[in-house]
């Protein structure tokens, strides 16, 4: 467990490095809001309509499957621990390939269907 | 605690972010160098009076000293806190990548699947900088971030679970001690989906669609200035770091090589440093993919090639068991 108390560490040292950077940037930097500088960017035209603009559909459809594969590939973790256990070696084997054998049916419907194409 | 004091714990943390403020910047100045010489230029030369190797820290104090603007429209909190979100989990994921047997920062079990795990929370600061500048170009590049890191991250979780299962453990120490040079090939097609992958996560040519300069103007950097747009910048070149050392360490055995007993650390960091010039070099060499593209790549070619490799791999376990 004492790696773990190490990683939390790191994780201190990290906030620790970002807090003490802007520290020094809130001394060091100038401020001088004006309007115009707090106005938001676009290529130098004022800014026309809401900055919060819709945005295209296939973006969700592609975060929807990768929770689906993401969730399939978790059980791939402890299977890779224990395939050189002479009991089940053979049998995890079969059952890993009938396995990923329906992960690959999935995409491949996912693929008939359409999903994979952007437009 | 087991045979840890707080002395030795608070050492390793602050070894951990020695190495995590110099290995970015030495990447950086390489690549200022090789992009330079490659494009027939010379790069920085003044800074520091050595062929310019002073020109990141001169960077870092300008960039200290630039005005903070936040845009009047933006979500101020989740704007202020992006960087930060975006550089951290690259400083936790070095401290579990090991150089060499006893040389790592943090001695943890399932190192491999922590590093995979921290990396994926990098992209939620992307994200965030890209929802709260309430900047239309922000928004785009964010989307096209979140949807090409989510796509990309499944492969490489697939071979890297391919490695594991062909060491049969999770550690990345372990990972590379079970490497034999008949990796090379073994685990060729994985190690060519890990480079890609890892490509696309880091937002590197040609996977730049995110912040694509030329049409979306940084995508969801562009309201950023001054010392928070240096993070986002360290943030990259740290990834670069980390996902160079962790290719060497799954698929190029990490500390093997002659004298790997005292040198080893010198091979990981050697190994590192060759697989972030050829980054550097793709950079140089190759025009950015279009979104549908790139999306088209990560499910048609690199999901399919990854489950090929695991089951070459579990198949290769087994028959030589």
């Amino acid at each position: 467990m004492s790696g773990y108390i190490v990683v939390a560490a790191v994780l201190g040292a990290g906030v620790l490095l970002v807090t003490a950077a802007m520290l020094a940037r809130s001394l060091l930097a100038p401020r001088a809001p004006v309007p115009a500088k707090l106005t938001t960017y676009e290529s130098g035209v004022d800014p026309v309509g809401e900055g919060w603009a819709q945005t295209k559909v296939r973006y969700f459809v592609f975060a929807f499957l990768y929770v689906i594969f993401a969730v399939d590939a978790v059980y791939l973790y402890p299977w890779a621990t224990i395939i050189r256990d002479a009991d089940l070696g053979l049998a995890s084997l079969v059952e890993m390939g009938i396995f990923i054998a329906v992960v690959v049916l999935g995409l491949a419907h996912a693929a008939r269907r359409g999903l994979l194409r952007w437009v | 605690m087991s045979g840890l004091t707080w002395l030795e714990v608070v050492l390793r943390a602050v070894a951990v972010l020695a190495a995590f403020l110099v290995l970015p910047l030495l990447v950086g100045q390489t690549e200022h160098k090789v992009m330079a010489h490659m494009q027939g230029r010379l790069g920085p030369m003044y800074a520091g009076g050595f062929h310019g190797w002073a020109q990141l820290l001169a960077d870092g104090i300008k960039f200290v000293q630039k005005e903070d603007v936040v845009p009047a429209r933006a979500d101020r909190s989740a704007f202020r806190l992006a960087p930060g979100v975006a550089l951290v989990p690259y400083l936790v994921a070095l401290a579990v990548i090991p150089l060499a047997p006893g040389v790592v920062g943090a001695k943890v079990d399932a190192s491999a699947l922590l590093v995979l795990a921290v990396i994926g929370v990098g992209i939620i600061g992307t994200l965030m900088a890209g929802w709260a500048s309430a900047n239309k170009y922000s928004l785009l590049g964010a989307m096209r971030a979140a949807a090409q890191l989510v796509s990309y991250e499944l492969p490489m979780v697939l071979v890297v679970a391919s490695v594991a299962l062909a060491a049969g453990t999770l550690s990345l120490v372990g990972i590379a001690q079970a490497w034999t040079p008949w990796w090379l090939l073994w685990q060729l097609p994985g190690a060519l989906v890990f480079f890609v992958a890892g490509l696309a996560e880091l937002q590197r040519v040609p996977f730049d669609m995110p912040v694509a300069d030329s049409e979306i103007v940084f995508g969801p950097y562009t309201e950023y200035t001054g010392l928070r747009f240096a993070f986002f910048l360290l943030a990259e070149y740290a990834g670069i770091v980390v996902m160079a050392l962790l290719f060497a360490v799954l698929f190029l055995g990490g500390w093997a090589g002659p004298w790997a007993a005292t040198v080893g650390w010198l091979w990981t960091l050697l190994k590192g440093l060759v697989l972030a010039v050829v980054v550097i070099w793709f950079r140089v060499s190759w025009p950015r993919l279009r979104e549908d593209q790139l999306q088209r790549l990560a499910w048609v070619w690199l999901v399919p090639i990854a489950l090929l490799q695991l089951a070459v791999t579990a198949v290769g376990v087994v028959m030589m068991r």
